[in-house]
């Protein structure tokens, strides 16, 4: 008895694995956040075109739920991916160079700020159609129970996705077949400028796990601690016992929805965004750390200096790439060589 | 050779490429318990079980997403649209995920899926199950598009689609189930992109697809009986377009007909029509005449719907005006 309650306490002091873990997940949330000041200042600079969605005042949601993975687990998600291709270890200068469109970006300049790609890290895009990305996910764990592996799929999506139609069908479709995958709704509290009680008839999105016959659960997404032994559970439950889970992260964005869209003053005030930045993620992490005595203001430092050179190299190289050739407006559309496959299976 | 069904001869493809490949799967509603909608997939379930031949809820967004998301892992999922009509509830998943993976990733991911399930007007079903999708697939570049008329066909390009590594939209004619013809056995492969000469003539040509590649036969029939020769052109696929089978037969009959099931505005003729006065001007003798559906939703009258539909008689008409017989 009291061996188990001992073992389920969090230890007082964590072990120097525990604190060598937490520094990553520092440095990464401080990458993500330099990175994306960076972009939004290259985006009003004109360097940067289109839509683009950062990630300012999330970066507990990616780094606490996909440092959970292995490399051979799927990660999919929505058009605020920046940080998530980042966390799943994505290099800054290959996400800068594609937010560039240029040709040594993920996707060679043509996806952009939304569609952001890394066959070989399993991160399986950004999608611009709200909720579009959803059985897409549930398709990668579709296939990994097919072919009997025990690889998990991760699907983001904004808590706005949970309304439109694809969440319900491929969650529907998960439980029913119980699929080794985790959909996060990361709960930002607003799709756009329309916030979840102006949206959704019940607010507490994870409720709606029952339906589907799964777990729902909800966590402090401003906590990376807190996300990742929820997203651990949850991946335990996908891997070991094939069973999907509705893990709800509430979380907040400091930003516009995109960059036209200011930070407040039309559907949500200054002092609610000055209230979620007093629990600002990297804050929150960093005074946990300093708690177990872990870090220190040189420390801080000396993180914020080595991410600021890789963010000030990502944008130098995006920069200096090259345009994508021309000629690669026609590539890609088709497979190289059709049927290439049926030719050399019947040779 | 034996004799099959167009429903057994798609059922003939599906069982002999699920036997060469365990990465295809069957996936959709009705498939599996009930043998399919149309009785296509019937005894698939008793030789392949539960894991390859997938029952679906109707959830056609759901069902065409996981498709596409296991196709991006190197499954290679054959998705069963109850009929097309059911696939507009889908074409989020057809249009912004398959068709778009491998350029919106720079190459990195292909998206080998096939959809497939019956188009067209049956008889009395009313609007909401009477059209013909054919030309709106067409449009999206990342997809390939095929209609076959005949049971061979219908087998040798199901195969075809099955084995190609794009997305590939597979529209059966929902009139064409019953009809039989002679299927080789074994491994029967179309190519994707190569039209079919189903009849011979030199006075012009009915280019025509699925359901109506019958209706220009007819008409070339009856032609044949005023001493018309009409050269029957079935596209069977839609894109890639053989632009070379279709200028080919132009450059000898310099007159042409486009018989189609679908709508007149932006459908498939409106392209084959362009193409020919683009790149065969000086081959044309006359302008190129259309058959298409009657640009209205399908009524449920018998006799309003026989009005809607393509048919030879029509077929006749566009033929003369072709030759200048009749204005």
């Amino acid at each position: 008895m009291a061996g188990t309650a001992t073992k389920e306490q969090r230890p007082v002091k964590p072990d120097a694995a525990t604190l060598d873990e937490w520094r990553q997940w520092l440095r990464m949330m401080v990458l993500i956040r330099r990175f994306e000041e960076k972009a939004g200042e290259a985006y009003s600079l004109g360097r940067i075109g289109g839509f683009c969605h950062l990630y300012i005042g999330q970066e507990a949601v990616a780094v606490g739920t996909i440092s959970a993975l292995r490399p051979e687990d799927y990660v999919i998600s929505a058009y605020r991916e920046h940080g998530q291709a980042l966390a799943r270890g994505m290099s800054s200068r290959s996400v800068m160079a594609e937010l560039y469109g240029k040709a040594t970006g993920c996707s060679g300049g043509k996806g952009g700020s939304m569609h952001l790609f890394d066959a070989g890290l399993h991160f399986m895009g950004g999608h611009g159609i709200v909720g579009g990305q959803i059985p897409l996910g549930a398709g990668f764990a579709f296939a990994a129970k097919y072919r009997g592996t025990d690889q998990v799929s991760l699907t983001f999506f904004g808590e706005a996705a949970a309304n439109i139609g694809a969440f319900h069908e491929t969650l529907n479709i998960a439980g029913l077949w119980k699929l080794p995958a985790v959909f996060v709704i990361e709960n930002n509290g607003y799709g756009m400028g329309t916030s979840v009680q102006r949206s959704s008839a019940i607010t507490d999105l994870f409720e709606r796990a029952a339906s589907y016959d799964m777990p729902g659960v909800v966590v402090d997404g401003q906590d990376v601690v807190a996300v990742r032994k929820a997203m651990d559970d949850a991946v335990r439950r996908a891997r070991s016992d094939s069973s999907p889970t509705l893990l709800e992260v509430r979380t907040y964005r400091y930003v516009g929805h995109s960059m036209s869209d200011a930070a407040h003053g039309t559907y949500r005030t200054k002092d609610e965004v000055d209230e979620y930045q007093a629990r600002d993620p990297i804050l929150v992490l960093a005074n946990r750390m300093r708690e177990a005595g872990a870090l220190d203001d040189a420390a801080m430092e000396a993180i914020e200096k080595d991410v600021m050179a890789e963010v000030e190299d990502a944008l130098r190289f995006a920069d200096e790439s090259p345009e994508p050739e021309p000629e690669s407006l026609w590539t890609d559309v088709y497979a190289p060589r059709p049927a290439s496959r049926a030719e050399s299976r019947d040779n | 050779m034996p004799t099959l069904t167009y429903r057994d001869a798609l059922n003939q493809a599906l069982r002999e490429e699920l036997q060469r490949d365990d990465n295809v799967f069957l996936m959709g509603e009705e498939v599996a318990e009930y043998n399919g909608a149309y009785k296509v997939s019937r005894g698939l379930l008793e030789e392949f079980g539960p894991r390859r031949i997938v029952d679906t809820p109707i959830a056609e967004l759901g069902f065409a997403g996981i498709g596409v998301g296991s196709a991006m892992v190197g499954l290679r999922p054959v998705i069963e649209m109850m009929t097309w009509n059911f696939a507009l509830l889908a074409i989020d998943q057809i249009v912004n995920a398959a068709a778009k993976i491998r350029y919106m990733s720079g190459g990195q991911f292909g998206c080998p899926i096939v959809f497939r399930g019956p188009g067209g007007a049956a008889l009395q079903l009313g609007s909401q199950h009477s059209q013909a999708f054919e030309s709106w697939y067409a449009h999206v570049p990342g997809l390939k598009v095929i209609a076959p008329a005949t049971p061979a066909d219908a087998k040798g390009l199901l195969k075809s689609a099955i084995r190609d590594d794009n997305p590939v939209i597979f529209m059966e004619g929902e009139m064409l189930y019953n009809t039989k013809g002679e299927v080789p056995e074994g491994e029967h492969v179309v190519p994707i992109g190569k039209a079919d000469i189903k009849r011979e003539g030199s006075d012009l040509t009915l280019i025509c697809h699925s359901k109506t590649v019958s209706v220009a036969l007819k008409a070339a029939d009856q032609l044949g009986k005023e001493d018309i020769a009409a050269e029957v052109l079935d596209l069977r696929t839609i894109r890639p377009l053989d632009t070379d089978a279709i200028l080919g037969s132009v450059a000898k009959t310099h007159r042409c007909v486009i018989v189609e099931e679908g709508w007149p505005y932006a459908g498939v003729g409106a392209q084959v029509a362009y193409t020919i006065q683009h790149e065969a001007f000086d081959e044309l003798d006359a302008p190129i005449e259309r058959v298409t559906g009657a640009d209205v939703p399908m009524p449920y009258n018998r006799a309003l719907e026989k009005a809607a539909k393509a048919d030879p008689a029509k077929v006749v008409q566009a033929a003369k005006r072709a030759l200048y017989l009749e204005s």
